[in-house]
């Protein structure tokens, strides 16, 4: 990679400040994906401002119905938490199918999160419990945050702190790892609490999002049969060598099936 | 720009001036000349480059040597001797958990952490699930699974 400018940042206004003053700075988190990235120069930031020694954005906290996770808090320890697993086990399940175990114990949620990549786990979850983001300036609602193929509601220069979660009556997540990169090739995560279904999709476009189409067909109806009565277009899917968009809409479907089956 | 790195390398403190794009496992190698540490394939999947950072397992190719400030670092040379090899190394070498060795440093890096994180519950599928970090282009894995299943015994 190319040589750059290294910052460790002590606070979250100091690295705010610090990419405000770089050239073209880059926020460094776990660095499970910028590091290769820029390993393999598709990404030349002049300055590398590093999230890791800010005590305060790693932790976890359950407050009665919301689960918060600092930004900085590995994979590894949201697999391992025995509060995430009482309140929401399938974000604990989830954490713990990301990557392998070394990458799960450096890679963080807020790298994740900022990154956007249409294959990562978190944003399932995110879109589909309806999940706040928390960041120095704003918080942002789950559903208004991803935007595109790495394209997020963020600001250049904005950091994630926190990822809020509500607290659902039962979720799932299914996901079809790549046998290679265990990226999910589709993650579908459901929940289901007060008469509401929620559906989030990762991997199948190029950013999560909810299957609308899906939710209304599983208020009416909780089952099997119900997914199988939906179409899923895959007209805007990811077509790619590792699967077309007519297997990822398949495989929509068959997540979203097996999700049911665990939660029925 | 050149950065200072002031780190524990197996329980000694070490520093040097590196430039700020030297990755960990560059250091270990090249600035410490421990050469157990070895680098596969440079894209943080075959796991040979794994060594434990503040007691876990990470990928030291993926890493930045100036992030490891103020860490505890331990490599393969910091586990035993060769006279009192660490149960993991034993147990590798009772079982021929390896053929030619290039990945055998990061297979038990990584395999200390798997009995680490499974204290009690480690049965061969947890074992084959949790090597997924690592890869072994020689035995087939059955024999670095065996190892990893004597060695819980005795850790």
């Amino acid at each position: 990679m190319y040589n750059f400018n290294y910052v460790k940042a002590d606070s979250v206004q100091g690295a705010a400040d610090a990419l405000s003053a770089a050239d073209d700075g880059k926020y460094l988190a776990g660095g499970m994906t910028l590091l290769p990235t820029m390993k393999q120069r598709l990404a030349a930031p002049t300055d590398l401002i590093d999230l890791g020694g800010i005590g305060d954005l790693a932790g976890i906290s359950v407050d009665g119905g919301t689960v918060t996770i600092g930004a900085t808090t590995t994979h590894a320890t949201v697999a391992a938490s025995a509060e995430i697993a009482g309140a929401i086990p399938a974000l604990a399940k989830l954490a713990s199918e990301i990557g392998d175990p070394q990458v799960r114990n450096r890679g963080t949620i807020g790298g994740s999160v900022a990154n956007s990549d249409p294959s990562a786990d978190y944003p399932a979850a995110i879109v589909a419990l309806g999940a706040t983001i928390v960041t120095n300036k704003r918080e942002i609602a789950g559903d208004d945050y991803f935007l595109d193929i790495f394209e997020t509601a963020l600001e250049e220069d904005e950091i994630i702190t926190a990822v809020k979660f509500p607290v659902p009556e039962k979720a799932a997540y299914i996901k079809f790892p790549n046998p290679a990169s265990r990226y999910a090739v589709v993650g579908v995560f459901i929940c289901t609490g007060g008469g509401d279904v929620r559906v989030g999709v990762t991997g199948a476009g190029p950013c999560a999002y909810r299957a609308t189409d899906l939710e209304d067909a599983l208020k009416a109806d909780f089952s099997e049969a119900a997914v199988d009565g939906v179409t899923i277009d895959g007209s805007s899917f990811n077509a790619d060598m590792h699967a077309s968009a007519e297997f990822r809409a398949n495989l929509v479907s068959v997540g979203a099936k097996r999700a049911v089956v665990q939660l029925s | 720009m050149t950065v200072k790195v002031e780190t524990t390398v197996n329980g000694q403190s070490v520093s040097g001036e590196v430039e700020a794009n030297t990755l960990l496992v560059e250091f270990i190698r090249e600035n410490l000349e421990l050469t157990g540490t070895h680098v596969g394939c440079d894209t943080s999947q075959c796991g040979a480059c794994t060594i434990h950072l503040d007691g876990v397992p990470v990928k030291s190719c993926t890493m930045l040597a100036v992030q490891a400030n103020g860490c505890e670092v331990l490599t393969i040379e910091g586990i035993g001797t060769e006279d009192n090899l660490h149960p993991m190394q034993a147990a590798f070498q009772e079982n021929h958990g390896l053929q030619c060795g290039f990945c055998t440093p990061g297979m038990i890096m990584a395999s200390i952490g798997i009995v680490d994180r499974n204290k009690g519950s480690l049965d061969e599928a947890t074992i084959r699930a949790e090597l997924e970090g690592n890869i072994c282009r020689c035995t087939g894995y059955h024999n670095i699974v065996k190892s990893v299943a004597a060695a819980a015994q005795d850790m």
